[in-house]
């Protein structure tokens, strides 16, 4: 299984960083978004996957999965929640003041603020 | 939490509540809100002197960041508390004075004394902190709020030249600090002076003895403005006058010498400690004497001589320092040094600050500082002019006042350098009374040119900007109790010789001391004929002649180029550095975020695949992996043809509906791995998210009537497959070697025992690792508001753009 | 939003939001002891009202429910810091958390933490993050 997540974990991020270099800014909003699941399922996979019963004491389990991956990534999707907000507003508001969402079109130089 | 603490802490606390007493209370000046304070502080802080003076100290611990041996300890001592009592005092005075110099409805005063108290349980935290980490965090602070308050008229030029200035030397020093500091970790592995103390000799003989002691000695050069590095002292004068004569010359530029005081004891018997204490503190004595009488304005002068003071007390510190060579306490003729050090220290607070508010009184009374406009004002101030003869006297050396019985004293330390037969003082020795006999006759131009050229000589109202009148009571209250201060020092020294001085000595030379003893302190008014008097007779003769003469000789300045090589070197260094930077980053910040991307991403493949194949990471392992389960196959399709599909997909509604879709598997996946939490909180988040890209992307008019599918680049493909091959081949050989024991089999079996909760993911976030949650809610909040000021303040920029 | 009209969402959301906030309230209490906690059950109770937000106006949502968010955030953050904190008066290091057991009328016995006040500030900070990214963006024109 870990193995067959690796790829998968691949090919998350292969799509990620090629929608972030993409040139709309929506586009690389989603890509970061894909880069955050890949990033949380290899933090999972690192901790070894299905190994024991959820982290949660009072059944009879042996051994119980490593909470703590489960812990930083509980973590980290709040905050990737946060950040993509933050990002989404961000490309909402340029969209209406400059009225593109092409990175490269946005390109200022100091000369024009 | 002791009362020791609170008391470095409550100026902290009580500056939160300042903006608020400005705010409702706008009537009443805030100062009088702060002044209970430091005096409450002072009484205090006088409470524990009868323990330093019984000759112990006082030590509180709160346990801060234990592991690492960094714990809030406060531990007052003759020194501490001797520093204690000039922060408390002096600040009491100052805060004083500044409710009548600051006008109520003018100023900003709400920032004014926040940045006052700031710095002041800063000051108060660099002088009882026991542990050198907590001492460095408080130091900074110090620096911080020296940036805000002569950066507090930041609408001036200068001020804002000025705050930089005294910042970035600051700064830097203080950085070389904690360098100086982690290498006495090394060297003894432990942040607390007290026990820094005990291994004085191991750290000695080490290697690193040299470079440590050459770092903290650029932190006290810097913050106590010796030469080279006083530059920024004068620029400070831009700070409005309290702060000058708070910070600038009672208080924080004597950190440094609270610095070099504090480590006498580890460094001092090193040959490097004395000739650069010394050599350092005479050489910057006499510079700033000598420029000192250039000066025009008085608060120049007054920067000068403050750096020139402090030159002095740091010769005095070093010479004593020497003291260490001299096992033997009777008869010590060294220990005088420190003696006078520390009595000097506390007469230039007296004498200087009360300087400091009579050049505000004069600045606030006429409009100008500028000693060349100034003159006759004797008629009009009375008063100011007899607390400013007072204390210049005082500075001058001339007796009955205090400042004569420290100089008399500096000289005798000085002349008794010569007479050591260490570091080859036989030969150079000499040199140390002749410097400071010559700066002494400066101190002395200069002292005259501050009382004379401002009360006598011709009145010339025409250049004034207003009438000049006596300041008013409450301004005159705090340098009149000042100046008592100077003459009652002046002709009862010995009430500070048993209360502050012989404490504060025993913490400066505790080695020569046994059990039980107590350094003898006396001070007298007269030694018998001896080099001294003759010393001073020299000084006072030579001294009104060159002040008489002053007119022919002082053209020879003019020779001297207007702005100095060192602040020209700064200026240079500062442009240079900023131009060098401009080009430097202008030359690959094109402005393109897909640039940037692309350095980010080459350099991610890069590092981790250079890494990977260098240190032979690259494993592959299948015998401890777990079954593949039908469920688990259909949903990694899922997942892949979903991120897929994104890269072709035309519209943006498909785009974050597929998104979407990604994500719900994700959680689908949390399920199967065992991780509820997990896909709960995915589950609920992907649907806010989701609701989120529809509700930003619903008020959007279509750009384009025809939205186009990505272009495919083969510099893009190429970056993404090296991407994603790199993080697979880490994800496979994480899994695959095993380094280390992990970690979790400790929250296990303590997350009933230590935390009586049964959850172990909630409870790793709420107790555990408290403090990730702790702030990343704070980064959540932060992000909120960002949100909220990105929609709601956009009119009013409009407006102002 | 626009005003919407749409009877079967609008009598359904009536019971069902009840419930959410009610699971919600759950999940986010028995965090310590089963899966749930202060960041799901903020999120939870978040969607709740972005639910209401969907079915009826901002407007009327505002009447319902006059909750200035930014100032819930606040209040959530206090809550986090202040449980933090206030550890430091019993002479214990920043964050550590003390629970016991204690005798409750009706309840009976129950086992009581700081470690719940923290989280409630998680999850106050929670809800008002959401709504507030969420109102803010929806009350834009």
């Amino acid at each position: 299984m870990e193995i067959l997540m690796a790829f998968v974990i691949g090919i998350l991020f292969m799509t990620a960083t090629y929608l972030m270099l993409s040139k709309s800014l929506l586009r690389i909003i989603v890509g970061t978004g894909l880069l955050s699941h890949g990033a949380h399922l290899l933090i999972l996979t690192m901790g070894g996957l299905k190994r024991g019963a959820a982290p949660i004491l009072g059944g009879n389990a042996e051994s119980y999965t490593d909470p703590l991956p489960q812990a930083l990534i509980l973590t980290a999707i709040v905050i990737s929640f946060g950040v993509t907000a933050f990002f989404l507003v961000l490309a909402y508001r340029a969209y209406q003041e400059l009225g593109t969402d092409n990175i490269e079109e946005m390109r200022g130089t100091e000369k024009d603020d | 939490m002791s009362s020791l603490h609170l008391a470095i802490l409550a100026p902290l606390i009580v500056s939160i509540f300042i903006p608020l007493f400005y705010k409702i209370f706008r009537r009443i000046h805030t100062g009088w809100f702060v002044l209970p304070l430091p005096i409450l502080l002072f009484v205090y802080f006088l409470s524990i002197l009868p323990i330093t003076m019984s000759g112990k100290s006082l030590i509180k611990i709160i346990n801060w960041i234990p592991s690492l041996g960094i714990n809030f300890t406060v531990k007052v001592d003759g020194l501490g508390l001797l520093f204690s009592l000039l922060i408390t005092g002096i600040g009491a005075l100052v805060v004083l004075y500044s409710i009548y110099y600051l006008a109520k409805n003018k100023e900003k005063l709400n920032h004014f004394y926040v940045y006052l108290l700031l710095f002041m349980g800063a000051m108060l935290g660099v002088v009882l902190s026991d542990n050198l980490i907590v001492m460095y965090a408080f130091w900074e602070l110090t620096s911080f709020s020296s940036f805000l308050l002569i950066g507090y008229w930041y609408e001036r030029d200068k001020s804002r030249y000025g705050a930089q200035k005294s910042m970035l030397i600051t700064v830097f020093g203080g950085l070389a600090m904690l360098g100086g500091f982690i290498l006495l970790y090394i060297m003894t592995g432990t942040f607390s002076f007290t026990e820094l103390m005990s291994q004085a000799n191991d750290i000695f003989n080490h290697a690193l003895f040299v470079p440590a002691l050459l770092c903290i000695l650029l932190g006290a050069f810097t913050k106590s403005a010796q030469f080279p590095f006083y530059i920024w002292l004068p620029d400070a004068m831009e700070a409005p006058t309290p702060v000058s004569a708070y910070l600038h010359s009672a208080t924080m530029v004597k950190a440094g010498i609270y610095l070099v005081a504090r480590f006498t004891p580890v460094f001092g018997e090193h040959y490097l400690w004395f000739w650069l204490v010394t050599g350092v503190g005479i050489l910057t004595m006499i510079w700033g004497s000598v420029f000192a009488v250039k000066q025009t304005d008085l608060k120049a002068i007054l920067a000068f001589s403050t750096v020139s003071q402090l030159g002095l007390i740091m010769s005095l510190l070093g010479a004593g320092a020497a003291a260490h060579h001299y096992k033997f306490l009777d008869e010590n003729i060294f220990t005088v040094a420190v003696t006078a050090a520390i009595f000097h220290l506390i007469n230039h607070a007296t004498f200087k600050g009360s300087l400091f508010m009579v050049a505000g009184i004069v600045d606030h009374e006429t409009g100008t500082r500028d000693i060349r406009k100034l003159g006759g004002l004797i008629h009009f101030m009375p008063i100011t002019f007899t607390i400013s003869i007072i204390g210049a006297f005082s500075m001058a050396g001339l007796p009955p006042f205090n400042g004569f019985l420290s100089k008399e004293m500096f000289f005798t330390a000085m002349v008794h350098v010569t007479e050591m037969d260490i570091f080859n003082l036989e030969t150079w020795g000499i040199l140390f009374p002749v410097f400071a006999w010559i700066a002494s006759i400066f101190t002395f131009v200069y002292s005259m040119i501050l009382v004379f050229k401002t009360f006598t000589g011709k009145y010339q109202p025409e250049k004034l900007e207003k009438i000049p009148h006596e300041a008013s009571i409450g301004l005159l209250i705090s340098p009149a109790i000042l100046v008592s201060l100077v003459i009652i020092f002046g002709f009862f020294p010995n009430l500070l010789s048993d209360s502050l001085i012989s404490p504060a000595m025993a913490s400066i030379l505790p080695s020569l001391l046994g059990a039980g003893e107590e350094f003898k302190v006396h001070i007298s008014f007269w030694h018998g004929i001896n080099i001294e008097l003759f010393m001073t007779l020299g000084v006072i003769i030579l001294g009104v002649f060159l002040y008489q003469t002053l007119s022919r000789w002082k053209p020879i300045y003019k020779s001297i180029p207007e702005k100095l090589a060192l602040n020209r070197f700064y200026d240079f260094l500062i442009e240079g550095v900023q131009s060098g930077s401009y080009t430097f980053t202008k030359s690959y910040m094109n402005g393109s975020i897909r640039s940037y991307l692309v350095y980010v991403f080459a350099f991610f493949i890069f590092i981790l695949a250079t890494t990977l194949i260098g240190k032979n990471a690259i494993t592959f392992d299948t015998s401890n992996v777990s079954s593949i389960g039908v469920y688990e196959v259909i949903l990694a399709i899922f997942v892949v043809l979903g991120s897929i599909c994104i890269l072709f997909a035309k519209s943006r509604m498909t785009s974050i509906i597929l998104l979407g879709a990604v994500g719900y598997t994700v959680s689908l996946f949390y399920v199967l791995f065992r991780a509820p939490d997990l896909a709960l909180t995915q589950l609920v988040i992907e649907t806010i998210s989701v609701a989120l890209f529809l509700v930003c992307f619903y008020h959007l008019p279509k750009l384009r009537k025809f939205e186009t599918r990505m272009s495919f680049k083969l510099t893009n493909a190429l970056i993404s497959i090296g991407v994603g091959a790199v993080v697979t081949l880490i994800a496979l050989s994480a899994h695959s070697s095993k380094l280390f024991d992990s970690i979790s089999q400790y929250y296990v079996e303590n997350t009933y025992k230590e935390a009586a909760g049964k959850n172990m993911v909630n409870v790793i976030l709420v107790d555990f690792r408290g403090f990730d949650t702790l702030f990343e809610i704070t980064v959540l909040a932060i992000a909120s508001l960002g949100i909220f000021g990105m929609i709601k303040l956009r009119l009013n920029r409009r407006k102002e753009g | 939003m626009r005003k919407t009209n749409n009877i079967i969402l609008e009598t359904a959301i009536k019971v069902l939001l009840f419930f959410i906030v009610l699971y919600s309230v759950y999940i986010f209490t028995a965090g310590h002891y089963y899966p749930g906690g202060g960041f799901i059950g903020g999120l939870m109770t978040a969607g709740a009202i972005v639910l209401l937000l969907i079915t009826y106006d901002i407007k009327t949502v505002e009447k319902i429910l006059p909750v200035n968010y930014r100032i819930l955030t606040g209040i959530g953050l206090l809550f986090a810091i202040g449980t933090s904190a206030g550890s430091l008066f019993f002479d214990v290091p920043f964050l550590t958390h003390a629970f016991g057991d204690v005798q409750l009328p009706i309840l009976g016995e129950v086992s009581l933490h700081t470690a719940t006040l923290f989280d409630l500030g998680v999850y106050l900070v929670v809800v008002g993050v959401t709504m507030t990214i969420i109102q803010t963006i929806g009350e834009d024109e």
